[in-house]
């Protein structure tokens, strides 16, 4: 008998359009399983050929989801290029509210609306409950939480980027507005309910992960190198740093690595069944180099966080792993949150620092030709790297995003889940199907950003003979 | 009566710009009680800005309606599932109304597009007079007041 093809297109509950393929022999044992992007839009080449001051308006058209991140990305690449070395104090500050601002309601939406269903109500649980509706029902408070968390961290970005459309924000060396005084005492009037609110989600996801440690630990989970940026002395900083790379065991692989050469530590290969590209390791090459980025790796490359309530989360996070990196691919729910924690003590602080109502917003310097910006977005490490003329025009664009970085982690979740829960089963169920969605969503991929284009979720499920006859067929609404 | 236009779509994806600039159109009118907002896509929180009005008109692309638009009532209802990528407007009611309790009365504005396959912030040359005839329309309608009155299953003029 041929073999058998499971495909889950598109998969549910992530951002944008991808599909899993599952091979099965004519015992229903896996032989193998893979997470393909189906989009292509190639926007490198799109931005060749524009002023390079459009640059940071213009990449938010990458994607709804993350603008800010590609916003940042595109104005640190550009700081480089007009010579903004060191970009004014309240600019920066400017900068990492918004930054902050992106990543408490990123982390936010994620948790409350997207991965919580899976958390709340089980993975095998009824599909007509097992959704945002089921939890808005079930858990009302925690679902109003989640879109005031949301809405406040929407509202620092307006307030921050101008507006939500295309925000003008941050621009080449610098930002080209502050924050007043009537626009913080908003923000502080909510602070200590986000703040209250966020200590509860984390709890939430703590608690959710020790109590169903036997389960969750080997779920979807494997060894992996880690990479993120990290600051001069070694604490988490999403906004600027160095890139550090370590292994499985917390070796590192290189440390403080300014990322203007990243080339020479990081590459990219391409395979021919999907649009995303397979980031690795230079020194390790493509088959054992590749790395996890996103709140996993940020814990488990960071020193500490300086923040008391996150650093407190982080401790009891890596003492489950006795201090080693933590490769429980599950286990990025929680560090997700501690991420939401810490943006949230950071957002309080900054609020709390005059010079977000300073008025030297702007530098510049020496006017180079090529630069890169990277940021660590809520997805994780996001490389933006250009060329720019004579003319001001750019010549060259080269984008890592943080759902391509982490293309074989993905892929390698996938696998494991098919492996452990699907494979030699006479009957595959919805239930278990969604066992491979939730190894996904841990990652919280922007599979649209990965590709570059805006998707939509319905779900097909599809069993095939490998002559591509349809044998069965299923399909979930949206 | 507190009436919120939300005018959504990706400006830099041509005709897929149409519910923006509609919202642009009738923000710049100032019309009083009207509130207008703009976005890529609809997005959750939504749901608060939606409690806080007595009515909301969803402004959006649609490939495929007659021409030149259409103007709906809205009810709500609970989809299973959905990302910051693709909250539909019914969707956002549902939320609105067991979150928060909402009695907002919701109407869709589509407004036909052509060409949304490229890059590039210009409306086509047939979508640029489907959103002159929707801004008008919309402009008397809320003059009037009454939306519900204006309601129809297609509207072949304008």
């Amino acid at each position: 008998m041929a073999p058998k093809k499971i495909v889950i297109e598109p998969v549910t509950r992530v951002e944008g359009h991808g599909k899993v393929t599952i091979l099965l022999d004519d015992h229903n044992k896996v032989i193998q399983a893979r997470l393909h992007i189906v989009e292509f839009r190639g926007f490198e080449r799109f931005v060749q050929g524009r002023p390079y001051w459009e640059l940071p308006v213009l990449v938010q058209r990458l994607c709804g989801i993350c603008p800010v991140s590609h916003h940042l990305a595109a104005a640190k690449a550009m700081d480089v290029i007009v010579g903004a070395d060191k970009i004014s104090p309240t600019a920066e500050k400017i900068r990492r509210l918004m930054h902050y601002g992106q990543f408490f309601q990123s982390h936010a939406l994620h948790f409350f609306h997207l991965c919580s269903p899976d958390i709340l109500f089980g993975f095998d649980a009824d599909p007509a409950i097992r959704n945002v509706i089921g939890v808005i029902r079930k858990h009302p408070d925690l679902a109003v939480q989640g879109v005031m968390m949301r809405k406040y961290g929407q509202e620092i970005i307006k307030a921050t980027a101008g507006k939500k459309i295309h925000g003008t924000g941050a621009i080449p060396g610098g930002v080209n507005k502050n924050l007043s005084i009537a626009e913080r005492d908003v923000f502080l009037k909510d602070i200590e309910q986000m703040l209250a609110w966020g200590q509860g989600a984390l709890k939430i996801a703590r608690d959710y992960t020790v109590e169903n440690l036997e389960k969750l630990a080997p779920f979807g989970s494997f060894e992996s190198n880690h990479l993120s940026l990290i600051r001069e002395d070694g604490a988490m900083d999403i906004y600027h740093g160095n890139l550090r790379a370590v292994d499985a065991n917390g070796k590192k692989i290189f440390d403080q690595v300014n990322y203007q050469k990243y080339y020479d530590f990081i590459c990219e290969e391409v395979k021919p069944w999907s649009y995303m590209k397979f980031p690795f390791i230079k020194s390790i090459g493509p088959e054992d180099g590749w790395y996890r980025v996103g709140p996993l790796a940020r814990v488990n490359t960071a020193d500490f966080i300086d923040t008391p309530l996150a650093e407190a989360a982080r401790k009891e996070f890596m003492a489950l792993t006795k201090g080693k990196p933590n490769n429980i691919s599950m286990a990025y729910h929680w560090a997700r949150m501690i991420e939401l924690l810490h943006s949230i003590e950071k957002i309080r602080e900054l609020l709390n620092d005059p010079e977000l109502q300073g008025k030297d917003l702007l530098v510049k310097g020496e006017r180079r030709g090529e630069g890169v910006g990277l940021i660590e977005a809520p997805r994780g490490t996001l490389f933006h790297h250009y060329k720019v003329d004579k003319n001001d025009l750019v010549t060259m664009a080269n984008l890592i995003v943080s759902t391509t970085n982490n293309n074989v982690p993905m892929n390698k979740a996938v696998e494991r889940v098919a492996m452990d829960h699907l494979s030699g089963k006479a009957e595959i169920t919805e239930g278990l199907l969604n066992h491979v969605e939730v190894a996904i969503r841990a990652y919280d991929p922007c599979l649209s950003c990965a590709t570059h284009a805006l998707g939509r979720m319905p779900l097909v499920v599809e069993l095939e003979n490998s002559a591509g006859e349809i044998l069965a067929s299923a399909s979930r609404g949206i | 009566m507190r009436t919120l236009v939300i005018g959504y779509g990706n400006i830099g994806r041509l005709d897929d710009g149409l519910g923006p600039a509609l919202a642009e159109a009738i923000g710049r009118l100032a019309l009083p009680g009207v509130s207008v907002d703009s976005d890529y896509q609809l997005v959750v929180e939504d749901a608060v800005e939606l409690a806080q009005h007595d009515a909301v008109i969803f402004a959006d692309a649609d490939a495929s309606c007659p021409d030149p638009f259409y103007f709906r009532r809205l009810s709500p209802e609970p989809h299973l599932s959905f990302s910051s990528h693709s909250v539909q407007p019914a969707a956002l009611l549902f939320l609105a109304a067991d979150l928060f309790a909402a009695k907002t009365k919701a109407y869709v504005l589509g407004i036909r597009g052509y060409e949304f396959n490229e890059f590039g912030e210009r409306l086509s040359g047939t979508a640029q007079k489907n959103l002159a005839a929707a801004s008008d329309f919309l402009r008397n309608a809320l003059c009037e007041g009454d939306l519900d009155k204006h309601c129809q299953a297609e509207l072949k003029t304008a």
